[in-house]
């Protein structure tokens, strides 16, 4: 009998091209995504050196970090992020790599348009210059974020040198409360391990409430995985993920399609397959999550106290979550419940799906705003723009009083214009609330859109379970 | 890259845990095209007043300090985003290494890629460098890379682990890319083997 292996150890041992002693292993790279933001650097390497993309068939860019939401052009930003984009636009033309333009009616965050254009598949190897590239691992693939160095490795030789990290077994049991959605399963985890849990690890999620997850809440699960320290989550394929990928433009088709999934089908980790540690957690206790402080790790149920720095033993937790609620001008012992907010972001790589625009739509249908509130609504590509807007959810959003924008990263990194004031309190479903993230002494609650649209109502934080039908 | 053998410096604190690469270099740097002067960027929004001027009492902006080359971090140095654009701000400042019980996983790739050397040290002799820097202004330790020795400002020496690949191409200063591209061959047999 041979070894029982994971759903990792199979995908990782069929891309090792060659691992000599003493030297990290060669990782074959069957997927390179490309932004604006961390390439530049990567193709002028390129040119010093005199080498061309290996493979600009497995390639594809997009533009998402620095783009406006408000008009699809680029003359709407500063100079220096036009110039960037440029670079962009001239890097894939010199070097032959396809790019979703500011033009192209697909183009979006890279994290959401590479899996709706069936690019993302399972069993796959796939990087990025950009740490949440670990989404992708929601169908199986081992995906993970790299350096601009890296970025240049891939696009000389589509390889790259990486020593073998341990795996880790997170099994969501129970069936998930109405009203809680897999944000709060994400948040819940890294409250529970920490920002450093997850180092030196690959998990892989499993268990019956992971497996009753849609795609979309498995990749905002996945998309959080590098919010514990761990550079990629994986989720064995099955037939949701297949019922997903059918008939989109990059899956396969035909007898190729046949093929692919009988391929698909044996990745699943063999039972018996060791892992380096497991976590088991049960969701049917589990409640809206948020952040109080200033890491995702530094997060709880919605109506529980901030915890008491006097009660951390540790010197140095201590002295992190006194710095934190100091920058977030908190106090503990009390809930964020009914905490005022300024702005509600709906949007980034971890919520800007579909699915998330249509529960936070639920909520909002035939609702205002809160005065003084603003709500910042941004799909994740400009085909879920359209899809919403087919809908009607634009109309919901624009009724309620929100801003309805076009697809890109927008506040979740405040790189394009769209960010907090100084000491302003925001609800977002991004993934980061670390100081200054969502703009200069900005201040983010980590939600998910249920709780994002109930705070909008209300203008302070408030838990979408009261508002739900 | 600059070859890295040994370095002796007066030891920078920043003991915060978790410094997260928004800090280090936060987004609105991120434009730039090139590798260069990003150093004005490094921990910007802990290093300069509102009205743009630098704090007098954040490190980085100490005189004694100036020329300092080593930062001492708490715990989990360097998480979040994968901007290497945050090893590029630390070496553009002039820091060579950094003292940590842990790095994130990204950020210590791309420190190694660039001359930047992360030193994992065990809570233990952590403890001696953040007691020694709340009681002395310039405490100086000593890295060897050779023989993956750091020594404390007391004169004991404590070991750190790298994987001996990083530590090859650091000592010699050379690209981790020529290995790949020495490889072309295999990585071209690879494709061809229909493994995809």
């Amino acid at each position: 009998m041979p070894k029982p292996k994971t759903l990792f150890e199979k995908v990782w041992d069929s891309h090792v091209v060659l691992h000599e002693p003493n030297s990290p292993a060669i990782l074959y790279i069957d997927k390179h995504l490309i932004h604006e933001v961390t390439s530049p650097q990567a193709f002028s390497g390129l040119r010093e050196k005199g080498l061309r993309v290996r493979r600009p068939d497995r390639t594809v860019a997009t533009m998402d970090h620095s783009t406006p939401t408000i008009a699809l052009s680029l003359d709407l930003i500063d100079e220096m992020g036009k110039k960037q984009l440029q670079q962009l636009e001239t890097n894939c033309r010199e070097f032959g790599v396809p790019l979703y333009d500011m033009q192209n009616p697909q183009r979006g965050i890279v994290h959401v348009m590479v899996p709706e254009l069936g690019l993302t598949q399972p069993g796959m190897t796939i990087v990025c210059g950009d740490s949440h590239t670990s989404t992708h691992g929601a169908f199986g693939a081992l995906a993970f974020g790299i350096g601009t160095s890296e970025v240049e490795h891939v696009l000389a030789t589509q390889s790259l040198l990486q020593h073998k990290p341990k795996t880790m077994r997170v099994e969501f049991n129970g069936q998930l409360p109405n009203g809680v959605t897999a944000k709060d399963m994400i948040l819940a985890l890294i409250a529970k391990i920490g920002v450093g849990g997850g180092t030196g690890y690959v998990i892989e999620y499993t268990g019956p409430a992971l497996r009753a997850l849609n795609m979309d809440a498995r990749m905002t699960i996945c998309n959080m995985t590098i919010e514990a320290g761990a550079r990629a989550g994986m989720i064995a394929p099955d037939d949701v993920t297949f019922e997903y990928l059918a008939g989109r433009e990059f899956a396969p088709q035909g007898e190729a399609w046949d093929a692919a999934i009988a391929y698909w089908q044996t990745l699943p980790s063999d039972p018996g397959a060791a892992f380096d540690k497991t976590i088991s957690l049960d969701v049917a206790a589990f409640e809206p999550m948020i952040t109080y402080g200033t890491n995702p790790g530094m997060g709880a149920p919605i109506h529980q106290p901030i915890p008491a720095p006097q009660d951390e033993p540790d010197p140095a937790k201590r002295a992190a979550l006194q710095k934190a609620l100091r920058y977030m001008d908190l106090d503990h012992g009390e809930s964020l419940d009914g905490h005022p907010v300024d702005v509600v972001f709906i949007g980034s790589c971890t919520n800007s799906r579909l699915s998330d625009l249509r529960a936070a739509a639920a909520i909002l249908e035939d609702q205002k705003v809160a005065d003084g509130v603003h709500l910042l609504v941004v799909p994740g590509t400009e085909t879920i723009r359209r899809q919403a807007e087919a809908e009607g959810l634009d109309q919901i959003f624009k009724q309620a009083g929100g801003d309805w924008r076009y697809a890109g990263c927008s506040m979740c990194l405040a790189m394009n214009g769209d960010q907090l004031e100084p000491g302003q309190y925001a609800a977002s479903t991004s993934n980061r609330n670390f100081e200054s993230r969502q703009g200069k002494d900005g201040r983010t609650f980590l939600v998910s859109p249920l709780t994002a649209a109930a705070t909008a109502i209300s203008g302070q934080i408030t838990d979408p379970r009261t508002l739900m039908k | 890259m600059q070859p890295f053998e040994t370095l002796e410096s007066v030891l920078i604190p920043l003991i915060h845990n978790d410094i997260d690469t928004d800090q280090i270099i936060p987004a609105r740097y991120l434009k730039v095209t090139d590798k260069s002067g990003l150093a004005d960027g490094l921990f910007s929004s802990w290093r300069y007043l509102p009205d743009g001027k630098p704090d007098p009492d954040f490190p980085l902006n100490r005189p004694e300090y100036q020329n300092a080359q080593i930062l001492l971090a708490g715990d989990n140095f360097g998480c979040g985003s994968s901007r290497e654009h945050a090893p590029w701000a630390l070496v553009g400042w002039g820091i060579r290494a950094v003292i940590s019980t842990s790095f994130a996983d990204i950020f210590r790739n791309n420190a190694l890629k660039n001359g930047l050397l992360p030193v994992t040290v065990d809570a233990r002799a952590h403890a001696v460098l953040v007691a020694v820097s709340e009681t002395e202004s310039t405490p100086t330790v000593g890295i060897d890379l050779g023989s993956q020795t750091l020594r404390l400002p007391n004169g004991d020496e404590v070991t750190f682990p790298i994987d001996q690949f990083s530590k090859m191409c650091l000592i010699k200063g050379i690209d981790q890319l020529g290995y790949l591209l020495e490889h072309k061959s295999q990585i071209a047999a690879y494709e061809k083997s229909g493994q995809l």
